[in-house]
């Protein structure tokens, strides 16, 4: 098969096995499509081409990204191992040509060359439907809006037809950067009106399944579950034009299928392959491997601090030194993730999250602890985990298992199905699981609003609720609106140090994002969101 | 006979009726909160809340159930929310995947089971007997994900004969236009026979995986029946007469022994249905199996019973064709029917 042997040519494989050369029916014209292409396989797809649908999927997000423009986006610098990363203070203009930040409010000047895929230009009248839209939406959309204190239409403001007006609702350091993530993007307004119905007056059946936004690709084909197929927007103003052509992403749902497409030079990019794959192929050497930890994500064990016997800190800290930290490193993960346990017992907290704590394995000091806790033999608890990420959930549970048996408390393991995993912690009833949170703003603060807080949000999982805590959190959040950096920095140590003294939830490490692609395919960029851009991807 | 066609359909009617009930029913107790899940990842109560009301899930079983039942009626089956699209269309689009996959693996498996069942039958105990013996055994004890992993691994990884494992068509190959919804038939009547050629080399392997699973059944049912019919008396007086072996296995015995394969053929094709999610996962197969689990997992509510609905129709259809293909076979049975 020709197809084949040219793509060898092209990305330097080595021949893996003995190929039969048959009749070709290959031609010149899908050579040339095939080097303008990228193709992506997934495991799974996206439910909804529009992140303000109702529950539209994480790969759904993906789609939004790259066929929807935001007024600003980040610049790039250089990350982890020198992967291009997203500067998290550092702003870029997507839509709008320039910024002005007021005291109360943020003024925004379009692009006059900006054009959506139909060809009708951006105006100020978009941009205030299109956040309109997002804060009233309801669901995630409008609770992400929430985060950066923008919750009112009345907030957005259209000055001229090329200007537009954000007025804060209060001094909010997470505003601007709310407004640079995936949901506040501009949607063509006039077209999405004609779809709109009484039932429906945002238009959500008419975007769901097509794209209507001036992005650097649009959907021309998507089938549910089976393939997206974007192609480049020639006309995009929000950028420099990006290099592919056309993107074909499809789901293929068997693991070792997406290894087996890489290794043959069949697909481009894949990105959720299970850990131990991504360290065979990173070591073949045959593939380019990039590996980034989350930003501001933590796998964690966690336990409710509302049920006995865990409401003992006591009983936490003995968790904490039973957990066998190395080899879940070594044994599940394969040392694809950032450590976040074992720092230096002398070391200062950092003005940083995720930072590591001082825990470390020690069954002796675990057993001692739990005794003078008043449980000398133990107790019998369960450990929860969610099946959808059984790849590693599972392998970890029955090492923290195996080791917490050491110290005498006896572990049931109970899987949940990925469907009801959420209810299960939205009722807060579990004692003792593991988990993981991400946010996607990178600032400690935010993290500990979701994870920590006295309000007891559905992250707060283990309903730790502490005024000590409530007043760091909130000190910091305020510093950090007016600019005390003092204060801030004091508040955030201060929070950092309470979560690893009454350790309601034991940091494990830092989740890595793993893709995998040819050696001829470059230009990856992390994104807070971990999905692929496809504007700086080059296929060469 | 068209009353008898009536008469079975008219008993299909109070199955598919309970069938509604019970995957309404059983979808409703499934573990997890559809509402939770959609609301996605960073969602608070109140926006979870917000989900359930515009699902229409707030409202009471019974009402849900009316609106269910009114909707089928008028040919809606809902909404899928992993998929975001109607689930008629969806199931329509789909099902001619899974059936083109299904109808060759089970073609290809019967020309080579019955053949095989035949010849081992008349050789008991030959060579021929034991390699029916031997492949039957092979075939079914091999799990369908594991042969056809090994399939990809052989044919594609190691050895690059076949395509990629990546649906019914090469990425850069466009489907032909839409007749049957077979791409092999409709590829035929665009006469585009280059996308032919990339259906079916897509085609081959999960066939195969399908049929090398469905062998056993076949080949042993054929032979167990022509041994019976073949020790029975009117084979010893057609052979008597001096009628040439042929005819003897060909007109007398091989066609009194295909109402037991038939049967089989049918039970066969229900698992084939089955097995064919696992395949399809596999061969990222856009079919109607991987579609329901895919919605199963996700606890959607309005494809699996829609996928329910449509499997338990078709069962009835083919439980009528095979009825009739048993008139056809044997006089006797249109008689007593």
């Amino acid at each position: 098969m020709k197809r084949r042997d040219f793509l060898k040519s092209v990305s330097g494989l080595a021949a893996a096995g003995a190929v039969t050369p048959a009749p070709a029916i290959w031609s010149a014209a899908k050579a040339d499509a095939r080097s303008e292409t990228l193709l992506i396989v997934s495991e799974s797809g996206p439910n909804n081409l529009d992140i303000h649908g109702v529950g539209t999927n994480v790969p759904g997000y993906e789609v939004s990204w790259n066929c929807y423009d935001r007024l600003i986006s980040h610049e790039m610098k250089s990350g982890p191992g020198g992967v291009p990363y997203y500067d998290r203070d550092k702003f870029k203009p997507e839509l709008a040509e320039d910024m002005n930040v007021g005291d109360m409010s943020v003024t925004f000047k379009l692009k006059k060359n900006a054009k959506f895929h139909d060809g009708a230009p951006v105006t100020a009248k978009d941009v205030k439907w299109s956040l309109d839209r997002a804060v009233s939406v309801g669901g995630f959309p409008t609770f992400q809006m929430g985060a950066g204190s923008l919750t009112k239409t009345e907030q957005f403001v259209v000055v001229d037809d090329n200007t537009v007006r954000i007025d804060f609702a209060k001094k909010d350091r997470l505003t601007i950067p709310d407004l640079a993530v995936i949901v506040p993007c501009i949607v063509n307004s006039e077209l999405v009106k004609k779809s709109a119905t009484e039932k429906d007056p945002w238009g959500l059946e008419y975007t769901k399944q097509q794209t209507a936004g001036s992005g650097a690709y649009k959907v021309v084909k998507w089938t549910a579950g089976t393939e997206v197929i974007m192609e480049r927007n020639d006309a995009w103003a929000g950028g420099p034009l990006p290099k592919v052509k056309r993107v074909i992403w499809r789901m293929v749902p068997q693991a070792g299928n997406r290894r087996a497409l890489l290794e043959r030079g069949d697909a481009d990019i894949s990105y959720d392959l299970p850990n131990k794959d991504f360290v065979e192929l990173k070591d073949s050497g045959k593939l380019n491997i990039v590996s980034v930890p989350y930003s501001n994500g933590v796998q964690y064990i966690g336990m409710n601090v509302k049920i006995a016997p865990f409401d003992n800190p006591k009983v936490r800290e003995a968790v904490a030194c039973a957990i066998p930290y190395q080899k879940i490193m070594d044994a599940v993960l394969f040392g694809l993730a950032k450590p976040m346990f074992g720092a230096a017992a002398d070391k200062a907290t950092e003005v940083a999250w995720p930072q590591p704590t001082k825990y470390v394995t020690d069954i002796a000091k675990a057993k001692a602890l739990l005794a003078e806790a008043g449980y000398p033999n133990g107790f019998e608890t369960t450990l929860s985990f969610d099946l959808g990420f059984a790849g590693v959930n599972e392998p970890l549970c029955v090492l923290v298992q195996e080791s917490l048996v050491q110290i005498g408390i006896k572990t049931t393991i109970n899987k949940i199905p990925g469907a009801n995993w959420r209810t299960e912690l939205n009722k807060k009833v579990l004692p003792l699981y593991t988990n993981v949170f991400s946010g996607w703003l990178d600032y400690p603060e935010y993290f500990f609003i979701w994870c920590y807080d006295g309000k007891n949000s559905i992250f707060n999982t283990m309903s730790y609720q502490s005024k000590a805590m409530d007043e760091f959190i909130h000190g910091a959040v305020d510093a950090a609106a007016v600019g005390n950096a003092a204060k801030y920095d004091t508040d955030v140590k201060g929070f950092v140090d309470l979560a690893f003294k009454d350790i309601p939830r034991i940091p494990l490490y830092q989740p890595y994002v793993n893709v995998a692609m040819q050696k001829n395919v470059s230009g990856y960029q992390y994104w807070f969101h971990r999905r692929l851009d496809y504007r700086a991807l080059v296929k060469a | 006979m068209l009353t008898m066609i009536g008469k079975r359909l008219m008993f299909a009617i109070p199955s598919l009726i309970g069938v509604i009930i019970v995957t309404f029913l059983l979808t409703r107790a499934l573990p997890g909160d559809p509402a939770a899940y959609f609301a996605g990842p960073a969602a608070s109560k109140e926006a979870i809340e917000q989900i359930r009301k515009k699902l229409g899930l707030d409202k009471p079983l019974i009402e849900q159930f009316f609106r269910y039942t009114n909707d089928l009626a008028h040919g809606d089956f809902g909404n899928s929310l992993t998929t975001g699209q109607p689930v008629a269309t969806e199931i329509r689009n789909r099902l001619p995947a899974s059936a083109e996959l299904t109808l060759l693996g089970l073609v290809v498996s019967v020309m080579i089971a019955i053949p095989l069942g035949v010849l081992a039958a008349t050789r008991p105990g030959s060579w021929i007997d034991h390699l029916c013996r031997v492949t039957t055994t092979a075939g079914v004890s091999l799990p369908v994900f594991f042969t056809g992993l090994v399939l990809v691994y052989v044919f594609y990884f190691r050895l690059g004969w076949s395509p990629a494992p990546l649906g019914r068509l090469d990425v850069f190959y466009s489907a032909p236009p839409h007749v049957t919804g077979f791409y092999l038939i409709d590829a035929l009547i665009a006469r585009d026979f280059e996308t032919f050629r990339s259906a079916l080399s897509q085609l081959i392997l999960p066939a195969a995986t399908l049929a090398v699973f469905s062998l056993a059944p076949i080949a042993r049912m054929t032979r167990a029946s022509m041994l019976a019919v073949l020790a029975s008396d009117f084979v010893r007086t057609a052979r008597a007469s001096g009628l040439s072996r042929s005819t003897v296995i060909v007109t007398y015995a091989f066609r009194n022994a295909m109402l037991p394969v038939i049967t089989t053929l049918s039970m066969v094709f229900s698992f084939l249905l089955g097995a064919n999610v696992l395949v399809e996962k596999v061969f990222a197969w856009p079919g109607i199996g991987s579609y329901a689990v895919e919605a199963l997992i996700s606890s959607d509510f309005a494809p699996v019973q829609g996928f329910v609905l449509t499997m338990a129709v078709m069962y009835v259809l083919l439980n009528l064709v095979i009825d009739i293909l048993y008139g056809v076979i044997d006089p006797r049975v249109r008689l007593e029917g």
